[in-house]
């Protein structure tokens, strides 16, 4: 019998050659175009992204306009309550570049979270939880810039239903007309995460700390790429387009490697209920589906995310996988927390890496960063604040990188 | 034989003393459910949902058996994911790689509103222990908040739990952010007035009485406090 066989190095270079998206390609539905009809309609009204802003590509080719400034910061709850350098990094990189933003707390939570782990909520109730915050954004003239990657993903799924269905838009409405409050929806819902990627160029040409000998493996978020998959960031120049270019587009920009691992798709094992009350699953799927994989086949210096649950779990799962002789033990920091960490930002005041549970000393200790004098000045920060002499840290206290370019 | 490859047959029928009657009744509430028809178009028995699944991997779970359950209408199969296997889904939405379009992730959402709404037994104990968090979301409008974390609650997690603990309000002072600093029973400073405009639409969407269903001691809690500070307002008629 004769087998046709093709060599593999044919195939790769095949899979090599990227496919230019001609003027005959599938065009990529584009919700905003039902939204600004509806705003025609004078049913809604569509907050427009301010300027300055980066335009970049999405899965499907469709432009997506990212914020420079004037953002309105939708805090994350995992984030502010239990990885505290994760926002702080976000806003300080802010700082550093002199960029207007507003920190409120006419904010709460989208509260996604328990509505994926218990269902104790409905789509009326998550739709208004999402537009109330909306429309207290646009009371300020700030746009929505959303920390968390489930509130990304969730608001995104809420947009788009609010846009599909009547009633819901008009169960929504009853609840915001009592409060006094606009129905908006914002032109693009816009994920912190896609701010770091639109300005990481800004962000080497301030680098301080090289990271050419930094390799790091990269943890897609789920409900980033997953949830209304076509509005993520994609690039030919990253992973030819084959995967999201949030976060790795970053470690390229600040000269580390991305590397490469078989699972990187597979979620990192949060599970929303599971992490809170079913935590075998959590812990047996972040260390042998993820951080083991990464260890053996990158060991990486670092492990690089974008979401809230995905540095938790990733994180925190460590430990049990050391006590039973799994291969882990390797740092897990977000983008903006790497961003910042080349930056020069402080790992305490600012990175916050007293926090973490996995051991991020190794990834100083390869940057030449001398993360015992930095602990000993934040042990002093404490001293004072125990004292009385100090109420708290400050940015004040904290702007300054410990480098400056020379 | 066909069967039990495609319909994730079970040899144990748990649930035969369910009264069909019951079982379609909770089939017609998913399906009415406007988001319904989104999420299910039909599924072709690639098994592409199932090869993404981190549940699959560790339970016995498996998004396609969803699919072709709820597709078929098969009202058995339907009361087993209903009471049992939507628990087991990560949310991650790794199955919408479906080339149908299926959303099983989603299906298993709506399924879960259904199991709460009707505070079913199995779905009762599903969430015992979770209502700390349900306490916390609804009161304060976040999911967690630096006082969860205990050793207690977190053994797993290592020592760094205890050590973290026993530093709690000074590390909370130590964060330069305006919203979080000194924060220790939610992530950020949220206005009184923010919190009153989130306890309406607990109130008037029907999510506070939901909770009646699943756990009466905490509603009582919870609508105590909500009905007090809304009874402030003027939002009431």
């Amino acid at each position: 019998m004769k087998t046709a066989t093709v060599d593999l190095d044919q195939i790769q270079v095949r899979k090599a050659q990227i496919f230019p998206r001609g003027p005959n390609a599938a065009v990529a539905h584009d919700l905003r175009e039902e939204l600004f009809e509806l705003e025609a309609k004078g049913e809604l009204i569509v907050q427009r992204v301010p300027e300055p802003y980066v335009e970049v590509k999405t899965k499907f080719g469709r432009t997506k306009k990212i914020p420079i400034e004037h953002t309105w910061h939708h805090k994350s709850c995992g984030q502010c309550g239990h990885i505290p350098g994760y926002s702080t990094s976000i806003f300080w990189l802010h700082r550093q570049l002199g960029l207007d933003y507003n920190d409120p707390t006419d904010q709460t939570s989208c509260t996604g979270w328990n509505y994926y782990a218990s269902a104790t909520s409905n789509a009326v109730a998550q739709a208004a939880v999402m537009m109330r915050n909306f429309a207290a954004a646009y009371e300020t003239g700030y746009f929505p810039m959303i920390h968390c990657g489930t509130s990304f993903g969730h608001y995104k799924e809420a947009r788009e239903q609010l846009v599909k269905h009547q009633d819901l838009r008009d169960g929504v409405r009853r609840v915001l007309d009592k409060l006094g409050k606009p129905l908006v929806i914002p032109e693009e819902i816009v994920h912190y995460s896609e701010w770091v990627h639109a300005m990481r160029h800004e962000f080497a040409k301030r680098q301080v700390f090289d990271l050419r000998n930094i390799t790091a493996c990269v943890h897609p978020a789920c409900h980033y790429h997953k949830i209304v998959p076509e509005d993520a960031i994609y690039d030919w120049e990253v992973f030819g387009g084959q995967r999201t270019a949030t976060v790795t587009g970053l470690i390229q920009a600040l000269g580390a490697t991305a590397a490469d691992y078989s699972t990187w798709f597979d979620c990192c094992g949060f599970g929303f209920r599971h992490v809170l009350v079913q935590r075998d699953f959590t812990r047996s799927f972040a260390v042998q589906r993820k951080i083991e994989v990464m260890m053996m086949e990158a060991n990486p210096d670092v492990v690089i995310t974008h979401d809230t649950g995905c540095v938790t779990t990733l994180d925190k799962s460590q430990f049990s996988g050391k006590v039973h002789n799994f291969k882990v033990g390797v740092p897990v920091l977000s983008d903006a927390q790497l961003a910042g960490l080349a930056m020069g930002a402080h790992p305490f005041r600012i990175l916050q890496l007293h926090w973490h549970s996995a051991d991020w000393r190794s990834l100083l200790d390869k940057l030449d960063i001398d993360y015992k004098y930095y602990w000993q000045e934040f042990q002093d920060d404490l001293a004072k604040i125990r004292s009385g002499e100090k109420e708290g840290l400050t940015w004040e206290d904290s702007d300054k990188p410990i480098r400056t370019k020379n | 034989m066909a069967h039990l490859i495609f319909m994730g047959y079970r040899d144990n029928d748990k649930y035969a003393d369910v009264p069909q009657e019951l079982k379609l009744k909770l089939f017609a509430e998913v399906k009415a459910d406007e988001r319904y028809e989104d999420y299910l178009y039909g599924c072709y028995e690639c098994g592409i949902c199932v090869s993404a699944c981190p549940s699959a991997r560790f339970y016995d779970y498996s998004p396609r058996v969803i699919a072709q359950a709820l597709a078929r209408e098969d009202l058995d199969r339907f009361y087993e994911i209903l009471a049992d296997d939507i628990w087991n889904c990560a949310q991650c939405f790794s199955c919408v790689r479906c080339p149908r379009q299926n959303n099983p992730g989603g299906l298993v959402t709506l399924i879960r509103e259904v199991a709460v709404r009707n505070g079913l037994k199995e779905t009762r104990e599903v969430l015992q222990g979770y209502s700390r968090v349900i306490y916390k979301v609804m009161l304060k409008g976040n999911q967690v908040s630096p006082d969860m974390l205990r050793p207690d609650f977190f053994p797993d997690w290592g020592p760094w739990v205890a050590e973290f603990s026993s530093h709690m309000r000074e590390w909370r002072l130590a964060i330069p952010t305006e919203t979080m600093r000194g924060v220790l029973d939610a992530s950020w400073k949220t206005d009184p007035k923010t919190l009153r405009e989130l306890y309406y639409i607990w109130y008037s969407t029907g999510n506070l009485e939901l909770i009646k269903e699943i756990d009466p001691g905490l509603h009582g809690l919870i609508a105590e406090v909500i009905e007090e500070e809304l009874a402030e307002t003027e939002w009431m008629d």
